[in-house]
């Protein structure tokens, strides 16, 4: 596909990378966590609450509130105002967003924030008031939640690519590996592939390691012009291209692609390099299979070939293709909404040299996807970029 | 395909067992959804079809999503389908399912278009051919399941299909009334489709009724006490039979000719008694048993299903009130099914028109013989049909209805 002509990015950066340690569950609000991260943003960056003049808000735990109770409830008066309900996508939707926002003058730094909290029985919950869709057309055939849903995509993946548990057992036990070197990381213990392999089946052909842990927690970090970061001395990355889109292939009769297929030659076009110029690559991993998708779809190789592709490279920050590299949903826990920050997140850390976990040699450009809401049957939103050291 | 064992008859209840609780089915149909689920209590597989460019429409939506047209009504859809993926769910955070699992969901490629999620009978694997069915759950949500093809062994016996109907094998049924015919045949019908005892309610045991002898003989029938105008004849009853009574069907009728100027008070009262009244005390002094046993396994309480006379939907003059207390009768079965629905009891009409029986002598045909109800009964429960009409009449009573009720009152008025 040609790449279109889409405006870069240019002079708009991202800092101040914030993960919120996350937590089992938490007796707090998702107000709070969401606080505690522009804590974070305020305190990383040297600013004051009123520097923030724009703010973009992913959660799922925050009903009734939106961004607009937000900002009277954390005292933010900002003149650019988001709420990005996109789950596994809000990351780099965020900054999409905010760099236009930013770009075009109307804000100057723009904190992008997901957060939610985790009390016991509101994944049920949640589950159970996800979409109108889900409640009538997917939840009540025995309300296997995300878990049955991608257990149908992977067990159509399988089938048409061949891809096997043990593709899918590598992509875990290497992220598994990154995660040890994350301190915030949810998941402490080492996991191997017998282990992997050994779990118990929870939605064939989805097992227990196939499947996040819902947790508490948020993330964050603040978009700005270039001079405003210098001026503050803040390290940065600039957004080297980002694209997003929703709702693509419903003539799928299984999601075996993302909407990423649809603008990845932009991608590649704005970032002015190929796939495999990448470092590192954060992809959204709940579960295996919508990393392999992720992979393909992307351009690092063939439609149907992740499983192939992936046998020959070592996914571990060491590793010839770093991948998660602070154990990603999967290790490190899904906080919500956060779950679609947290590769962003990292990618910005490990760019800009600011690293909680093991360091990537000379990681430079790192490539974040994102993937959300499973409205029905299949994720609707993807996003992904570019995000290159200055 | 796997060999099944038959159901086996379940054990007596150990009485010093924790009641399970019956939990509720989650799901909650949005107002496109509701239509879909209209169908389906009515056992039929229907999908939104769009009037502008024919496509068909699954889940349920307010527009058409090619060409957004709002001209999306549901019409009876082509059931054919194919399985394309499938898992099996073993956990999950609903406690209706948890005590379900595990349970098998698939992908399934419709002949006529949508992709659908849907429930998988246990004869049914991916690459299957299957014919799709549309249930209400126990919560009144509707649901899709793929069933193969062509007919099984034990097929009705697959637990989530059985969790989708009011199957009468294994389980013990109370029908109201055994001085008709109509009462008779239900019972036998309900024993031949494998129900584990049939309860027949006698009024005024004394009074002799044709086919009495032959209906007491039969193995698996027991006569008892029964006036549905009576409270304490229906407690009493309830006292004895409450509690393993697992499915109760009312096929009694008060009938009389007459108008609201003709009849007299005194016995249009009497209508009301057995009709309304009677099928209200039933509820009451039954209902609270059965919903304690709604989740009790192979034979737990599972419905309330009533004969209604279709007149329940417009008034036929020449049986003026005896088509008001069936009016009130259907108002009755609706208040009932919204009290019973977070319990797990189905509540579950047969309509009817006239049957051949001596309170409609002078009716023209068609009318229904007893047998033809009967049977009825038996399908809907087997079935899990919400409301169902039998005969001509009744269907015909029902799709005029169903194109205009101010229409048919005009009709059927002699």
């Amino acid at each position: 596909m040609r790449a279109r002509s889409v405006r870069s990015y240019e002079d708009v950066v991202i800092a101040v990378p914030v993960s919120v340690p996350y937590v089992r569950y938490s007796q707090e609000s998702a107000h709070w966590w969401i606080a505690a991260a522009l804590r974070g943003l305020v305190k990383g960056a040297g600013i004051t609450p009123g520097d923030i003049d724009g703010f973009t808000v992913s959660s799922f735990s925050l009903a009734p509130d939106t961004a607009v109770g937000l900002t009277q409830h954390l005292g933010l008066c900002p003149r650019f105002l988001e709420h990005i309900p996109m789950g596994g996508a809000s990351g780099v939707v965020a900054a999409r967003r905010a760099a236009r926002a930013v770009q075009a003058g109307d804000a100057e730094i723009v904190a992008c924030v997901a957060g939610d909290t985790n009390h016991i029985d509101s994944f049920r919950s949640l589950l159970g008031s996800f979409s109108r869709f889900a409640l009538e057309a997917s939840y009540p055939y025995g309300a296997g939640g995300p878990n049955a849903s991608f257990a149908l995509l992977t067990d159509g993946y399988m089938r048409r690519y061949g891809a096997t548990r043990e593709d899918f057992g590598r992509i875990c036990v290497a992220q598994r590996a990154n995660a040890l070197t994350y301190p915030q990381a949810i998941m402490k213990k080492p996991l191997s592939l017998e282990e992997y392999m050994s779990a118990r089946p929870i939605a064939d052909p989805v097992h227990l390691f196939d499947c996040v842990m819902p947790v508490a927690g948020a993330e964050a970090f603040l978009v700005m012009h270039e001079d405003t970061a210098k001026e503050r001395g803040l390290p940065y990355a600039r957004l080297a291209g980002a694209i997003e889109r929703h709702n693509a292939f419903p003539e799928d009769p299984l999601q075996m692609r993302g909407g990423w297929e649809l603008d990845v030659a932009d991608l590649w076009s704005a970032a002015g390099c190929r796939p495999d110029a990448v470092d590192l690559v954060q992809t959204y991993d709940d579960y295996p299979v919508i990393v392999m998708m992720q992979i393909e779809d992307l351009g690092l190789c063939g439609k149907g070939e992740a499983a192939e592709f992936l046998r020959g490279h070592d996914l571990t920050n060491a590793g010839t293709l770093p991948h998660n590299t602070c154990g990603g949903q999967l290790s490190a826990g899904q906080a919500g909404a956060a779950g679609g920050f947290i590769g962003f997140v990292e990618a910005l850390r490990q760019v800009t040299g600011q690293n909680l976990a093991a360091p990537v040699a000379g990681a430079r450009r790192a490539l974040v996807s994102g993937f959300g809401m499973v409205n029905y049957d299949r994720g609707v939103c993807t996003a992904a970029a570019v995000l290159e050291a200055a | 395909m796997s060999e099944h064992t038959p159901l086996a008859r379940p054990p007596r209840k150990d009485p010093t067992a924790v009641t399970p609780l019956a939990h509720r089915p989650p799901g909650s149909p949005s107002r496109a959804g509701l239509f879909f689920a209209a169908h389906a209590a009515r056992g039929a597989f229907a999908l939104q079809e769009c009037g502008e460019c024919g496509t068909r429409i699954w889940p349920p939506r307010d527009a058409c999503p090619k060409c957004l047209s709002a001209d999306i009504p549901f019409t009876p859809a082509p059931t054919g389908g194919e399985v394309i993926a499938e898992t099996t769910i073993r956990v999950t955070h609903e406690l209706f399912y948890r005590g379900r699992g595990p349970w098998r969901v698939g992908t399934v490629q419709l002949d006529c278009g949508p992709v659908v999620t849907a429930n998988l009978h246990r004869d049914v694997t991916t690459g299957a051919r299957v014919r799709m069915i549309a249930r209400l759950d126990l919560a009144g949500t509707p649901l899709m399941m793929a069933l193969p093809a062509k007919e099984t062994p034990l097929m009705d016996e697959d637990p989530a299909l059985r969790g989708l109907t009011a199957h009468p094998r294994h389980r013990r049924v109370l029908v109201t009334d055994g001085r008709s015919a109509l009462g008779q045949e239900t019972a036998r019908a309900l024993l031949k489709a494998g129900a584990a005892k049939v309860f027949l309610g006698v009024a005024d045991a004394w009074k002799p009724f044709p086919g009495a002898e032959r209906i007491a003989a039969e193995e698996g029938i027991e006569i008892v006490p029964l006036d549905l105008s009576d409270t304490r004849s229906v407690v009493d009853l309830a006292g004895a039979i409450g509690g393993k009574t697992d499915i109760i069907v009312n096929t009694a009728d008060h009938v009389r000719p007459g108008g609201v100027m003709g009849q007299s008070v005194a016995l249009a009262r009497e209508s009301f008694e057995t009709n309304v009244f009677g099928l209200q005390r039933l509820a009451q002094v039954f209902a609270p048993g059965m919903l304690g046993r709604a989740n009790d396994g192979v034979n737990n309480a599972v419905a309330i299903l009533d004969v209604t006379p279709v007149a329940a939907l417009s008034n036929w003059n020449v049986y003026g009130m005896h088509s008001a207390s069936a009016a009130a009768r259907l108002s009755v079965l609706q208040g009932l099914r919204a009290e019973l629905r977070d319990g797990g009891i189905r509540v579950m009409s047969v309509f009817i028109g006239p049957v051949e029986d001596d309170w409609h002598q002078a009716v023209p045909p068609p009318k229904l013989a007893p047998k033809a109800v009967a049977a009825a009964v038996v399908k809907a429960l087997a079935e899990g049909i919400e409301e169902s009409f039998t005969g001509d009449v009744a269907r015909d009573v029902f799709a005029r209805w169903s194109a205009d009720p101010k229409v048919l009152e005009r009709e059927l008025q002699r």
